[in-house]
């Protein structure tokens, strides 16, 4: 098959990738702004997102109710999942992280209570879920025959979704933080922390709000991947998680809007390296890419300087 | 080097006692096996402290000198190629080429600092497996998914090792010739710089520690290290497979190093045992096996944050800072008192 027929297609799915990633990255980069540390059980929350997003789904088809509609039905499986994903996300920083954070210890205490984390949650799930494959029956909710053709290329139904609700996240995400109390104080938090409590900031419930939104941001991306690629099984967190980390460090960790520019480069560079190559090798493009970014920009592509001599 | 001090100092004879009689009275050559891979990866967690906790570069891409090791040996020693070099002529030109791989995949990190530097070996360490397990085509050299088998066993003047105690011993020799090597390394002019570039990297440049060469050969010791483990691992297990290299080994390797205590050895042979022993002793259990280490790893952290023996961690070392300043005012610096 020509390359150029099938390009505008392969860009249709990067950029529906690229916005997952980047909806899950921002859970990585907003927590890693407030405490410097890398959440590693927050793919295993995304995980946990996508398990509540099929379990919503399976009890309203075994329901057998009529005019199933995805205009309700997606918002019905989002808001348990993002609810539960968040709450899942506070628990964590109550009990794995904060006793850590709170009594200074080094910056890698942390992450490996993190990763007892993530192996707890991934053996949680597959001893409560069992460890085979779960189906997402999406061709139900989305039927094969909604297409637009743009610019050359077919796109599903479930892509614009994809893409729609990513997006309108990421800008709803945008506005809390720019514009709201709320989001003033993440800002004064991650900017400093003791200032922003000598300033009457309540830091630990922002920490805990900050976990909530990032988490919640994760459960959502796992309902919109089980969407997309119908099979979610327990271990699914360890490769996004893996990519979302990227794509969060490509735009520069901490910073909200280099998680999204990061995730949308990574999904375009994986697609158009299984057009172009060969696709066992798409991971290693993409890593390329991030190793070649950051030996050119060392604190990603819209990453700060501030504060760095600090964190070491 | 200083000899840790009382409990410690008995907990490192009592381990070392266990390590030596240990497989003579073990109930099962299973449980010797377990001990030989204890050895191992002891071996492994002090290569990655010399990065990790001597010079404080988060490397969460250890994994591949591991692999780049174990792989170079069955290259070296397997009808692979039909090359079949002797372990002990192997081991050496191995060592020399994963610190060599250690350098190159070191230099181009040199700028980063913390998570950025963590994320760009784990951007490598993934880039290894994937190489590891797609360089069958076009042409084979990695043997892909399934590996390289048939590699040869340690021989010394034909003597063929085969049982899992002769493997202990072996690998615990290594692992005692790698103690000695941190332990006289952390207390020389290199040690020295590292620990300087651990606290501090500004100061320490401004000290006129050379960053660069120290932070290579931070990189370049801790994966030669590696290509020791490496070489045994492929030799004992007569195999090699991806699979073996996956990022959840470098994790685990890791965890070792900082459950232990950073930068202290007694503790990083410690965090070894139990992250070996551990899975282990809960083999009863089968299936809810790793949901208690995950969980395990968790409420340790929370109750001892700087690992579980701390005692030369950075908390003590911070009012002291004595030796650097000793370090660079000249070659006679204590740096012999290892």
């Amino acid at each position: 098959m020509d390359v150029l027929q099938i390009l505008p297609q392969q860009l249709v799915f990067g950029l529906a990738l690229g916005t997952v990633y980047g909806l899950i990255a921002l859970g990585y980069t907003m927590v890693y702004g407030i405490l410097f540390m890398i959440n590693f059980a927050h793919g295993e929350i995304f995980m946990i997102g996508a398990y509540v997003g099929w379990w919503v789904l399976t009890a309203l088809l075994n329901a057998k109710l009529t005019g199933l509609h995805p205009v309700w039905v997606v918002p019905v499986m989002l808001v348990p999942a993002m609810l539960f994903a968040g709450l899942l996300g506070v628990c964590l920083e109550r009990f794995a992280y904060r006793p850590l954070y709170l009594r200074g210890a080094t910056r890698l205490g942390p992450l490996i209570s993190a990763i007892g984390a993530s192996i707890f949650l991934q053996n949680a799930v597959m001893l409560t879920q069992g460890a085979r494959m779960k189906v997402y029956m999406t061709s139900l909710l989305f039927p094969r025959t909604w297409r637009v053709q743009v610019a050359g290329a077919s796109v599903s139904a479930l892509v614009l979704v994809m893409i729609g609700v990513a997006g309108l996240m990421m800008w709803g995400l945008h506005l809390l933080v720019q514009r709201t109390t709320l989001g003033r104080s993440i800002r004064a938090v991650a900017e400093d922390r003791e200032m922003a409590a000598i300033m009457g900031v309540n830091v630990r419930r922002v920490i805990a709000v900050t976990f909530f939104l990032g988490s919640a941001l994760g459960g959502a991306g796992g309902v919109l991947v089980g969407l997309y690629y119908t099979q979610i099984d327990f271990f699914m967190g360890y490769s996004a998680g893996l990519k979302a980390f990227t794509a969060a460090v490509l735009g520069g960790i901490g910073n909200i809007r280099g998680a999204m520019l990061g995730g949308l480069i990574l999904g375009l560079v994986e697609s158009l390296a299984v057009t172009f190559m060969n696709p066992a090798y798409k991971d290693v493009v993409a890593f390329a890419v991030l190793i070649l970014t950051l030996v050119f920009k060392p604190t990603g592509l819209l990453g700060e300087t501030v504060a760095e001599g600090e964190k070491v | 080097m200083t000899a840790p001090a009382g409990w410690q100092r008995w907990l490192a004879i009592v381990l070392g006692l266990a390590a030596l009689v240990g497989p003579l009275v073990a109930p099962s050559d299973y449980w010797i096996g377990v001990m030989a891979r204890i050895c191992l990866y002891a071996t492994l967690a002090l290569g990655l402290n010399i990065v990790v906790g001597f010079a404080g570069l988060l490397d969460l891409g250890y994994v591949a000198f591991f692999g780049i090791g174990s792989y170079l040996y069955a290259f070296l020693a397997s009808p692979h190629f039909g090359l079949h070099l002797p372990f002990f002529v192997a081991v050496p030109v191995i060592v020399v080429l994963t610190a060599f791989s250690g350098i190159l995949i070191g230099a181009p990190t040199l700028r980063l600092r913390g998570d950025y530097l963590a994320i760009v070996t784990l951007g490598f360490g993934e880039i290894t497996y994937l190489l590891l397990i797609n360089l069958d085509r076009p042409i084979n050299i990695t043997g892909g998914p399934s590996g390289i088998i048939r590699i040869d066993p340690p021989a010394l003047a034909g003597f063929v090792l085969t049982r899992n105690l002769e493997y202990h011993y072996l690998f615990l020799a290594a692992l005692a010739l790698t103690l000695v090597a941190s332990a006289r390394l952390r207390n020389s002019r290199i040690g020295w710089a590292w620990q300087a570039i651990r606290e501090d990297e500004l100061a320490a440049r401004a000290m006129g520690i050379n960053t660069t060469v120290a932070k290579l050969q931070a990189f370049a010791i801790g994966a030669s290290f590696a290509g020791i483990g490496g070489s045994f691992l492929a030799s004992w297990q007569h195999s090699v497979f991806p699979d073996n290299f996956l990022f959840t080994e470098s994790i685990n390797i890791l965890a070792m190093v900082i459950l232990g205590g950073m930068g202290n050895l007694l503790g990083v042979v410690l965090g070894a045992t139990l992250l070996v022993a551990l899975p282990e002793v809960f083999r009863d259990f089968q299936v809810y096996r790793l949901l208690v280490f995950g969980l395990m790893l968790m409420v340790l952290m929370v109750f001892r944050p700087q690992g579980l023996l701390a005692g030369e961690g950075r908390r003590e070392e911070e009012p002291e800072p004595t030796p650097l300043v000793e370090s660079e005012a000249g070659p006679g610096a204590p740096a012999g008192s290892g």
